[in-house]
């Protein structure tokens, strides 16, 4: 079985408003798989109703196992691990507790690698060492970044997702963190990773799904994604107006001559 | 009135001051974890003191039937869970915890009533008896509203408070007990005479928040305690169940109940439905203290101590109303002082 993660026809309302509306997706083992969209399409709701945090239908199978019925921390202990787009660090703690806790069923299972990952991960961050004593709620927008990861790397993931981890940093911070998230893969770990910035993360990813108003209306592998002409339009901002917001939905009236080419699988 | 009675009364008002201090932690502690306004946190009071008082005088606390029905009834719940789950394995785990553990702690406290054993004795078998009584009262009426708003949760602690004092006078019956003091030494300083008890009191409460303060910063149970109340989402990605979090809370709760029952009984006669009071005040102290913080909660319980103790000598009458009429200037100086948007009520 190469499939980690298969979500089948997962739907999810927030009182009357439809926010997913049957939606497929499959990730194979040591694959990044991109999920990219407009602004409201849904891909929060979608990993958090992947992570449980959300009430479903539709189905969840993550490593052959129906999963959709296991609280969150079953599913963290099974190794599926959520960096939300809030972040949701502890603010009052410090650096060091955040990232000890993001360990903690590890160590509660009597697991001897707990202490070593700790040192993995800041190997991995050298500014969250220095900053070991600091209340995560004084860090920087990049440095809470880095501790989100670094606190869900501390749980050894097999399978990361994560919310716009690019979110409001500096391009070169952008960029570092891609490049975790790309030695990430051949540790092994398989990636979900929802991201605005659509270039970034088709340039790293193995698949990509594009999702809209709660269904994906795009999907295939990364290199086919970046050269469609929707997309290239919609989310990487070639043709038409750059300062287009990604929310537009210029998509609404694509071009004639890119019709033949949408629903690439 | 003369500096002596002052300082008598300032020592009385330390002395329960200290106890109100216990309760006030216990139920931010509470309230922090699980957003439960713990209601039921008196009752572990008067079944501690109660059931030791019991002991004393040779009969086998009724607490052990709560226990008891308690733990079968919880029983019943995990054991249903696991049969769903299929995972007959934990039954025997489910039936060694839940039932042959509350028989053991049963002919414990028989056996103890039987003979006549020291004070710290009886207090050991006490702390047996009660402290098991909050995980189960967690598992039972809390654990399956995990996500309920705290409105719903503290209906249910309405619930369990009647259930419980309803209880505690079918075991108890209706009349008061007091306990033997520790010690019945009195020191004279200067125009003072200050009895053992109350700096028993005093001292015990101090070593319960000390060790309070080394779990929540040293341990890694403490921390996830803590993250649990700072961010519940967060919490939750971090793989901390919620579920033990809870339970664990509320160990600590029944734990200080237990510890405050036994240090009060031998300074006020307690009945089945003295817990009540006594708790309130502490959340009147923790209200003081803005349900917000461990150090100003306890100081807060301290100043309810210290003020009731006076208005007994001056309107014993009316203690209660001056204490309970204390919350509102204080509840309006607060909402008056926060300018920002009142606390997030954070109800996902
Ligand atoms: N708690 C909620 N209650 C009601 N509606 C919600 C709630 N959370 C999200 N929604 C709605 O569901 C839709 C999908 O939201 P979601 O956060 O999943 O979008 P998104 O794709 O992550 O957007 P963004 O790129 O802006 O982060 C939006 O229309 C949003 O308004
Ligand atoms: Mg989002």
């Amino acid at each position: 079985m190469s499939r980690l993660l298969e979500v089948d026809d997962l739907r999810v309302r927030y009182g009357k408003v439809h926010a997913l509306h049957g939606v497929s997706l499959r990730v194979e083992r040591g694959t990044i798989v991109t999920v990219i969209g407009p602004n409201g399409a849904g891909k929060t709701t979608l990993l958090g109703a992947v992570m449980g945090l959300l009430a479903s239908s539709g189905t969840i199978r993550y490593d052959g196992a129906d999963i959709g019925a296991l609280p969150v921390e079953s599913r963290v202990a099974a190794g599926l691990c959520l960096v939300p787009e809030r972040r949701e660090l502890f603010g009052e703690l410090t650096v060091e507790d955040n990232l000890r806790l993001g360990a903690f069923q590890r160590v509660r299972r009597g697991e001897r690698g707990a202490a070593n990952e700790l040192g993995e991960v800041y190997a991995r961050f050298p500014r969250l060492k220095e900053r070991r004593a600091q209340l995560a709620a004084t860090l920087s927008g990049g440095e809470r970044q880095m501790l989100a990861l670094g606190r869900a790397l501390m749980a050894k993931p097999r399978l990361l997702m994560l919310d716009e981890p690019s979110l409001g940093l500096a391009p070169r911070i952008v960029r570092d963190i891609l490049r975790i998230i790309a030695e990430l893969r051949e540790t092994g770990v398989s990636i979900l990773l929802v991201e605005q910035n659509a270039r970034a993360a088709l340039g790293i990813a193995d698949r990509g799904y594009v999702l809209e108003t709660g269904e994906v209306v795009l999907s295939g592998s990364a290199a086919e994604l970046a050269g469609n002409p929707r997309v290239a339009e919609s989310y990487l901002g070639l043709a038409g107006d750059r300062d287009q917001g990604t929310g537009d939905r210029a998509q609404k009236n694509p071009k004639p001559e890119t019709r033949g080419q949408e629903r690439v699988k | 009135m003369s500096a002596d009675i002052v300082l008598w009364l300032v020592q009385d008002g330390i002395t329960t001051g200290a106890i109100y201090a216990l309760l006030a932690l216990a139920l931010l502690l509470v309230f922090a974890v699980t957003r439960i306004i713990f209601v039921p946190q008196g009752e572990f009071v008067s079944y501690a003191a109660l059931s030791l008082g019991m002991l004393q005088t040779g009969q086998t606390p009724g607490t052990v039937w709560v226990l008891i029905a308690g733990g079968a009834i919880v029983a019943v719940l995990e054991g249903a869970s696991a049969l769903a789950r299929r995972e007959p394995a934990r039954l025997a785990r489910i039936l060694a915890v839940y039932v042959a553990g509350p028989l053991a702690i049963a002919a414990l406290a028989r056996w103890g009533a039987a003979h006549a054993l020291g004070l710290w004795a009886q207090m050991a078998i006490v702390a047996a008896l009660v402290v098991p009584l909050g995980p189960l009262l967690y598992r039972i009426a809390y654990r399956p509203l995990a996500d309920a708003s705290v409105l719903v949760l503290f209906i249910v602690s309405m619930a369990a408070h009647y259930v419980l004092s309803g209880l505690g006078l079918v075991i108890f019956g209706g009349e008061g007990l007091r306990t033997n003091p520790i010690s019945e030494a009195r020191f004279d300083v200067g125009v003072l005479k200050i009895g053992a008890q109350s700096v028993w009191v005093a001292g015990a409460s101090l070593v319960c928040m000390i060790a309070l303060w080394l779990f929540f910063e040293h341990t890694l149970v403490g921390k996830a305690l803590r993250a649990t109340a700072i961010n519940r989402v967060g919490a939750r990605l971090a793989g901390i169940p919620a579920g033990l979090t809870g339970s664990i809370a509320f160990v600590l709760a029944a734990a200080i109940g237990a510890a405050s029952g036994v240090l009060i009984s031998p300074i006020a006669t307690i009945y089945y439905d003295s817990g009540l009071m006594i708790s309130l005040k502490g959340f009147v102290g923790a209200i003081l203290g803005g349900m917000a913080s461990y150090p100003l909660a306890a100081l807060g319980a301290l100043g309810v101590g210290l003020i009731e103790s006076f208005s007994s000598f001056w309107a014993s009458a009316l203690k209660e109303t001056i204490v309970f009429t204390l919350i509102i200037p204080v509840l309006l100086w607060r909402s008056l002082a926060s300018r920002h948007p009142a606390v997030e009520d954070e109800e996902e």
